[in-house]
């Protein structure tokens, strides 16, 4: 203790050889002491808003709670997931408008996260090149990014209308089609009305970062390339995209995480109908609506589940594929 | 030499095309709600680009509503609320994390990634309850608290980048002069990261303008509501007539603001999105 004082009492001067704070020294030993205080708010607001709830949604789906009365829950075991009763499976694995909602999910994410990133690549080279006015369109693009979702999904379903949407007036004045389509409410269209809102609203986000990666990419190689007289596809599939494979990869996986849990566009699009449900969707009517905590609780674990295996899988799979693009 | 002149100039046309293409594909809906918005009742059905009478009365009727007016309120409180929130649990964790070099540092990020990542109805009947036991249900400030979970791991994610860049020595010199922890981050760090909390704090305003889900299942009444779930529960006299004329006044009002935070500081934001989204 008196070392320490004394330590701290001499000149500036004579500790000028140990200005990096090294393990052990006072200073240190209070820097980090400080670091986790400075960490403790942020991580018991974490613990209170993600950790903890997530650990009582995986208890509350093995009971039988209901919204209306929370306290007065039952352990059920694994009834909400499978049970057998009376010569039929019941619970949330035997329900085929879950496997529905699976399904949808699943087509949704992988077909609207493919569009986004074909069409936020083409954006993002067309904002690389250097013409008047870059500025306007980056702004332009970025609007349909920052409206909220909510308000897409009402403008697309107003533009959709069946009887009064301009989308089917100019397909009908072009001859496309012959009588006007309901977009929304027909379960052959609806799932595309879907996609169609969200790939508008997200190609500005793929395009973002895949612009961020090609101003990044090095010069030379492409004046290298023009004076090669090398075809631009060719430039394009054999040095561009393996160079901003790890961007693509990134903004893949955000936008998927994003996907598998899509909930407000099909809210509001589509309502609860079963042809667009998602697993979202289909979790919070269950809680919400059909008052099942313990059931609509027990379809979160699993989207939770889900979501974690695509997760590690993803970067499992994806950790070579960066490697590869490294190669 | 005729052909490769005729060739440049059909490639130009062609980009130019394209870019025309992009600017009307990203801005043609919410210039049809504008104009939508616009129109009287007796010309809704009528479809036109551009309208032939115009009138506010679209206007006039949603700001007539008190509930509407509320929801406003109530957004701009979370979202200011959920930004000051963010910004002030982010900056301290982020200097820890960033700055000092601790056991159990990656651990810490490795948990507010895996957060990042969470589906929000995976928590919602767990923050559900946390929510009524905090007596918080149909409250905007069970808003605030649940927002936290999206917007602090992304502002703590991003302020550690930023943080890490700052130069080594300003910190050695403040150590030198004697300034705590808490000092070095006010006086030294606070200054230089204005324009990183700016991004981030801009980033966690437009989420929490947005959010849906939460919003819409822990509000009961139109007097606690934010705007997103006023707009999608707006409704006329009939279910098979939805009143699109107001929707669409509703759907512009919430929106010119951020189209103006986005046309004033698409720099910040497009730098924000993209030190998010590209690990540090």
């Amino acid at each position: 203790m008196s070392t320490s004082i004394k330590h701290d009492d001499a000149p500036a001067g004579a500790r000028s050889f140990t200005t990096k704070p090294r393990r052990g020294t006072k200073v240190r030993r209070q820097r980090v002491k400080a670091a986790w205080l400075f960490l403790a708010p942020m991580l018991i607001a974490l613990t209170l808003v993600a950790g903890w709830p997530l650990v009582r949604t995986f208890f509350l789906s093995f009971t039988d709670a209901s919204l209306s009365d929370l306290g007065a829950a039952n352990l059920i075991g694994f009834e909400n997931y499978l049970v057998y009763d009376d010569g039929r499976w019941y619970g949330v694995l035997a329900d085929s408008v879950w496997w529905q909602s699976v399904w949808n999910t699943v087509y949704f994410s992988v077909v609207s996260v493919s569009l986004e990133v074909v069409f936020g690549v083409i954006v993002a080279l067309i904002l690389n090149a250097e013409f008047k006015g870059r500025v306007i369109v980056r702004a332009a693009v970025l609007i349909p990014w920052a409206i909220p979702t909510i308000v897409s999904a009402q403008m697309w379903a107003w533009m959709l209308n069946d009887q009064f949407g301009i989308i089917n007036h100019l397909l009908m004045n072009v001859g496309i089609i012959d009588a006007p389509i309901a977009w929304t409410a027909n379960a052959a269209y609806s799932m595309w009305a879907v996609i169609m809102v969200d790939v508008w609203k997200t190609i500005p986000f793929v395009a973002l970062l895949v612009l961020a990666a090609l101003q990044m990419l090095p010069k030379d190689c492409y004046e290298a390339a023009e004076v090669d007289g090398i075809h631009p596809l060719r430039v394009f599939f054999k040095v561009t995209l393996p160079l901003i494979t790890p961007a693509l990869m990134v903004a893949v996986i955000f936008r998927l995480l994003d996907a598998l849990r899509v909930f407000d566009v099909i809210y509001v699009l589509t309502s609860n109908s079963t042809s667009t449900m998602s697993m979202s969707v289909y979790a919070r009517q269950q809680l919400v609506e059909f008052q099942d905590v313990g059931y609509g609780s027990a379809a979160s674990t699993l989207l939770f589940l889900i979501i974690a295996l695509a997760t590690v899988a993803y970067l499992y799979l994806g950790r070579k594929q960066i490697q590869l693009g490294g190669d | 030499m005729n052909t490769r002149q005729l060739a440049k100039i059909a490639k130009r046309i062609g980009f130019w095309a394209l870019i025309v293409l992009i600017m009307v594909y990203a801005v043609f809906p919410f210039y049809y709600a504008v104009i939508t918005s616009l129109k009287p009742s007796s010309d809704l059905f009528r479809v036109e680009l551009w309208p032939s009478n115009w009138n506010f009365d679209n206007y006039i009727s949603i700001f007539s509503q008190t509930s509407f007016l509320r929801a406003i309120f109530n957004s701009i409180v979370v979202a200011f609320s959920v930004v000051f929130i963010a910004l002030l649990l982010g900056i301290t964790a982020s200097y820890a994390l960033g700055r000092v070099r601790f056991r159990g540092r990656s651990t810490v990020l490795l948990v507010i990634l895996g957060v990042s990542m969470f589906p929000q109805v995976a928590v919602l009947s767990g923050l559900f309850e946390v929510i009524r036991a905090l007596n918080l249900y149909n409250n905007p400030a069970g808003l605030i608290l649940s927002y936290t979970i999206f917007t602090l791991p992304f502002t703590v994610w991003v302020l550690t980048t930023f943080m890490k860049q700052l130069p080594m020595e300003l910190e050695e010199a403040a150590i030198m002069d004697g300034a705590t922890p808490w000092i070095t981050i006010t006086k030294v760090f606070l200054p230089l990261m204005w324009p990183a909390m700016a991004t981030t704090g801009l980033l966690a305003f437009i989420a929490a303008w947005n959010e849906f889900l939460f919003a819409l299942t822990f509000t009961l009444t139109d007097a606690q509501r934010t705007v997103p779930v006023a707009i999608a529960l707006l409704s006329g006299g009939s279910a098979y007539e939805l009143p699109w004329g107001p929707i669409m006044a509703a759907s512009v009002v919430v929106t010119v603001p951020l189209v103006v935070l986005v046309i004033i500081f698409q720099r910040r934001i497009v730098s924000g999105l993209t030190a998010g989204a590209v690990k540090g």
